[in-house]
Parts: C-alpha cells; sequence; structure tokens
C-alpha cells in the first residue's frame, strides 16, 4: 500500500521553507561577523570632574579607532551630559588623598571650589580638552552619548537640558543589548 | 632624515594632550586619498605610543615613521601616517 499521492507532500513544502528561513539567517550572520568593527559600551555614573574624564577620552579615541561606541549615562554620570551642570563640574577636596591638603582643611566650606579651580587651571596649561570639547569631539564623530530615561526622571531633569545629539529615551535594557554584541565594556 | 615619501599635509597639534592628538589625526586623515601622507607634529610625548597603538589598531592607515626632535628646547615628535585605503 502506497500513501503517495500526486500532489506534493506538504512535509517537502515546509522544510523547504526551513532551509530558506535558515539560509536567510547564515547569510544575515555572515554578513554581521564579517565585519571587522569593534563595539564598546562605557556606562559611566559618575558626576565629578575626574571621573567625567575617562569615560569621554576612551569614547573619542575608540571613535578615532572607527569603532562603535555607547555611552551610558546613568546617576551622576549624567551631569556630564547636562547643557548647565556639566560647564559646573566640580572635583570633590575630601576623601582625595592626592590633593595637597589635610581632609580637615578639605572639609572646610568653598574647598571643593578651590580644588576645582585648581584642577581647571592645570587642564588649561596642559591642552587638555575640556568636558565640552570632548563631548562636541565625541558626537560629531558618531559616539552615541544615552542619557539614562529612569534617572533623567529620578533627578528631575528635563529632556531638553540635555546637550543637542544625546539620545534620551533609553534604559537598561538598551545599554545591555549594546553590551552583549561589544568587544569591550567599561563601568566608570 | 632620508624621506622615501611625500608629505601630503601637515597637521600641528602642538601643546594638546591625550586624546586630541589621535581624534584630531583620525579627522585629517579621513579627507586625504590613498597613498597620501600625512604629517603629525605633536608636544605630547604620549603621542609616540598613542599614534602607534591608533595606526595598528585602525584599517585604512599605516604608520611610516616617528621621529623625536627639539624645537626651541621642547620635544617634539613626528608621526607619518600614510592612508592605504
Amino acid at each position: 500500500m502506497s500513501t503517495e499521492t500526486p500532489t506534493a507532500n506538504p512535509n517537502d513544502a515546509a522544510l523547504e521553507a526551513r532551509i530558506e528561513a535558515l539560509e536567510q539567517e547564515l547569510a544575515e550572520l555572515q554578513a554581521e561577523t564579517g565585519t571587522d568593527t569593534k563595539k564598546m559600551t562605557i556606562v559611566a555614573t559618575k558626576g565629578t570632574l575626574d571621573m567625567a574624564y575617562p569615560p569621554l577620552i576612551l569614547a573619542s579615541t575608540a571613535a578615532a579607532f572607527g569603532w562603535d561606541v555607547v555611552v551610558f549615562h546613568t546617576f551622576w554620570g549624567l551631569d556630564i551630559l547636562h547643557e548647565k551642570k556639566s560647564k559646573n563640574l566640580k572635583l570633590s577636596a575630601v576623601g582625595n588623598p592626592s590633593m595637597p591638603m589635610p581632609n580637615v582643611l578639605a572639609a572646610l566650606p568653598g574647598m571643593d571650589s578651590v580644588a576645582t579651580r585648581m584642577m581647571e587651571k592645570q587642564i588649561k596649561d596642559n591642552g587638555t580638552p575640556t568636558i565640552e570639547e570632548l563631548l562636541d569631539v565625541s558626537i560629531e564623530s558618531g559616539v552615541e552619548l544615552q542619557a539614562c530615561q529612569m534617572t533623567i526622571e529620578l533627578m528631575d531633569y528635563d529632556e531638553d537640558d540635555f546637550y543637542e545629539g544625546v539620545t534620551t529615551g533609553v534604559g537598561a535594557a538598551t545599554a545591555l543589548n549594546h553590551m552583549a554584541d561589544a568587544d569591550v565594556q567599561l563601568l566608570i | 632624515m632620508t624621506e622615501e615619501y611625500e608629505i601630503t599635509e601637515t597637521l600641528d597639534v602642538k601643546g594638546l594632550s591625550c586624546p586630541m592628538p589621535i581624534v584630531k589625526t583620525k579627522r585629517a586623515i579621513d579627507p586625504l586619498v590613498t597613498g597620501d601622507v600625512l604629517e603629525v607634529v605633536s608636544t605630547d610625548s604620549g603621542s609616540m605610543s598613542d599614534i602607534k597603538g591608533w595606526a595598528a589598531g585602525t584599517a585604512g592607515v599605516s604608520l611610516l615613521d616617528q621621529s623625536e626632535d627639539e624645537e626651541r628646547g621642547e620635544a617634539v615628535y613626528k608621526h607619518y601616517v600614510e592612508k592605504t585605503e
């Protein structure tokens, strides 16, 4: 007894469709791995003047390598992207053993401003770019600067407070998505 | 120094420190065409290692030469980067 029918076996059609789907998937994967563009995700969590530098220096340099770079700014890291606050980032004089003053003096009112002014002068004298300059070169060279939406709301900031070119409306899942594919992931 | 190549353009990044010499080098080399050579003049001692690392890790550029000179009592680092593609 034969089960063969003159019409095509429905299993064949399903199999063909499956093969086609797999071939397409393979082609997509090959296209993805074919590019050797490196990816880097940085999570920037700090908003002091000294801690604002490392993420932006690494991001702008990686962009010069042609890497695909995302910096996800969360908590105080958000201040780096805040148009007003970023121009006013402070250095903490307290708890910094590298400061040329004892903690008991560093804790006095106004000492953070003194420490910040000292640092700003050194930055200028050394030809080190300002945070604003680093933000400009980062954005111009294609770095994606993301501002965590949850923290924007937590800090009661407005989406318009940030520099032009900053991506808002993103959360941890967006950061993780980029990170999962990244060759370099840093928490600063 | 004997030159087997012709300098197409010179980029002056004297007085600038990390990461600007690299960022500016990348920007200056982008509009050039294959075979062009960019001379980068820097006062940043870190640029010797940084330009080398950048050129090694970046597609389409090749570091031909590096030199250390002194101009008016200040160390000057020169880098010659060829655009290869």
